[in-house]
């Protein structure tokens, strides 16, 4: 039973996306793929633990995904012929892209369900539940919203798909890094949300939205294993994941980086996250902006101490950074580098010049408190902790401001 | 599939002679594309008028039906393969005709 369980969740990671974007190629309509997805799926709950395991999984999936799919439109042609007309548009053509090497039907599915005329937080939902396979009730609770509400962002996202003629296909050549970015925005997004959640009411923690934004990764970077940014974003991942089980102290507090149990972080994502930036700056080509974090990760995580950490180096790679992306977030976390080479009132000043793009932003705050702190500015420092509280979403956060304000004298 | 292209301003009648020429050249590529339909530029909204005939005698009211400062100054309709044609199409009107503009479907592709 336990076996068959297993060979049930496994083959759900790794031929959902598949069958869906089979079905959807092949009958043209997200809603039939998806559908007839979940059916398939939920016949194999029922039917695998008497049965036995078929020997292929996918390929029978995908045959049962295609009855269902079938049995629905007959269902429908009796209904009403006029629904048939509305099809999603899909290019029959060959496959654009960087030398062809690209064609997978679930590349187009992801690129579709990322399509820059849908919104940002319907792109997330029906990344998550096309090509992620979560079901609508986990999407709801990972984004603390109504389940009717994320049921609804994600028909009406499906419904523009098909009204408004968004294509079913990889982006040709010249589009498609433009395009690979937006896919990489979201799934950094659903990581970010599970790695400092939120919501009050939810784990400081999401482990299964960053797990699962890394598996979306792994899955691209194995579709288009020539793109530095995607190999970028999942060594950053990587990286970040790595220092996950020293992240939140047993008294749910957030630890900061300087203060982690090194030896609690997990060797093998550090061994891999190093591997894929070793491997990008051997390609000599100019990096992208999650390469350079990457690298940037790479840094921190080859110290085995934190007073060991090649500070000279990391500014070097902000000041890289900046020249990619000069938006105030980047500048501020320049400036935590800045104070441990130039010293607090050096970071402070530059600190000081993003109040007015900033202001709004808890980590503003934070890195504020924590400069003025160290300048011995102990009542400053507590009203930027009092602001930065009151900004933070993440309760283990919140935990750790809380601390650190109240250790000032 | 065919598109409307709205041309979004908040006031009409308002092109400079050169975008006027851009316009034109603009409209030119795309009949000779095959993505003409139709296009033309609209008088301001105080000069609509709103009629109801839903009952038994015609409502005749002035003025447009919403009132906002942003309205549809121009538009075109164009013929286009899918939503991705229709953008760059779009994109390039938006910036022949220097404003912005939405691209809606038609029903029914």
């Amino acid at each position: 039973m336990a076996d068959v369980r297993e060979a049930i969740t496994r083959a759900h990671h790794e031929e959902w996306a598949r069958v869906v974007a089979a079905l959807a190629r092949r009958f043209g309509d997200l809603d039939i793929a998806e559908e007839a997805a979940a059916e398939a799926f939920a016949a194999a709950v029922e039917r695998w633990p008497s049965d036995g395991v078929p020997p292929n999984p996918g390929a029978w999936l995908t045959t049962t995904a295609n009855r269902k799919a079938i049995d629905r439109i007959r269902r429908e042609n009796k209904r009403d012929d006029k629904q048939q007309e509305a099809r999603m548009l899909y290019d029959r053509s060959e496959p654009h892209g960087a030398g062809g090497a690209i064609d997978d039907e679930r590349l187009r599915l992801i690129f579709t369900c990322c399509h820059p005329a849908l919104a940002t937080e319907s792109r997330v939902a029906l990344t998550l539940r096309m090509v992620g396979g979560l079901t609508v009730p986990e999407i709801a609770r990972a984004f603390l919203v109504q389940e009717n509400t994320m049921g609804r962002r994600i028909t009406r996202a499906k419904t523009k798909i098909k009204a408004a003629g968004i294509p079913y296909r990889v982006p040709a050549a010249e589009e498609l890094p433009a395009r690979v970015s937006g896919v990489l925005a979201v799934l950094y997004l659903v990581f970010n949300e599970g790695y400092l959640a939120s919501g009050p009411a939810t784990d400081p923690v999401r482990h299964d939205l960053t797990a699962e934004a890394i598996r979306l990764t792994r899955l691209i970077r194995s579709l288009m294993p020539e793109d530095g940014e995607v190999a970028g974003l999942l060594a950053l991942m990587l990286l970040t994941e790595a220092r996950r089980p020293a992240r939140v102290s047993a008294s749910g507090e957030l630890v900061s980086l300087d203060e982690q149990d090194r030896g609690a972080w997990d060797a093998a994502l550090i061994a891999e996250g190093h591997r894929l930036v070793r491997e990008r700056l051997a390609s000599g080509m100019a990096p992208g902006r999650y390469q350079i974090l990457a690298a940037i990760n790479a840094v921190h995580t080859s110290a085995r101490d934190v007073r060991d950490t090649d500070w000279s180096q990391i500014l070097a790679l902000y000041d890289q950074l900046v020249r990619l992306d000069g938006s105030p977030v980047v500048a501020l976390n320049r400036a935590v580098a800045v104070a441990e080479i130039d010293g607090p009132e050096v970071a402070l000043a530059a600190v000081d010049r993003l109040e007015d793009t900033l202001a709004g932003y808890h980590a503003y705050h934070v890195t504020r408190a924590d400069l003025l702190r160290r300048l011995g500015r102990g009542q400053e420092s507590r009203a930027a902790y009092d602001r930065a509280i009151e900004l933070a979403g993440n309760t283990a956060e919140i935990a750790y401001l809380t601390r650190r304000r109240d250790q000032l004298g | 599939m065919q598109y409307l292209v709205s041309v979004i301003d908040d006031k009409t009648g308002s092109a400079t002679a050169s975008e006027m020429a851009a316009i034109n050249a603009f409209n030119d590529r795309l009949e000779a594309a095959g993505h003409w339909v139709f296009a033309g530029g609209l008088a301001s909204p105080g000069t609509a008028t709103v009629i109801d005939n839903r009952s038994a005698e015609a409502l005749v009211t002035d003025g447009p039906f919403v009132e906002s400062k942003e309205f549809m100054a121009g538009f075109w309709v164009i013929e286009a393969p899918d939503l991705d044609v229709a953008l760059e199409l779009a994109a390039e009107g938006s910036k022949h005709c220097h404003r912005k503009v939405e691209v809606r479907p038609f029903l029914g592709g």
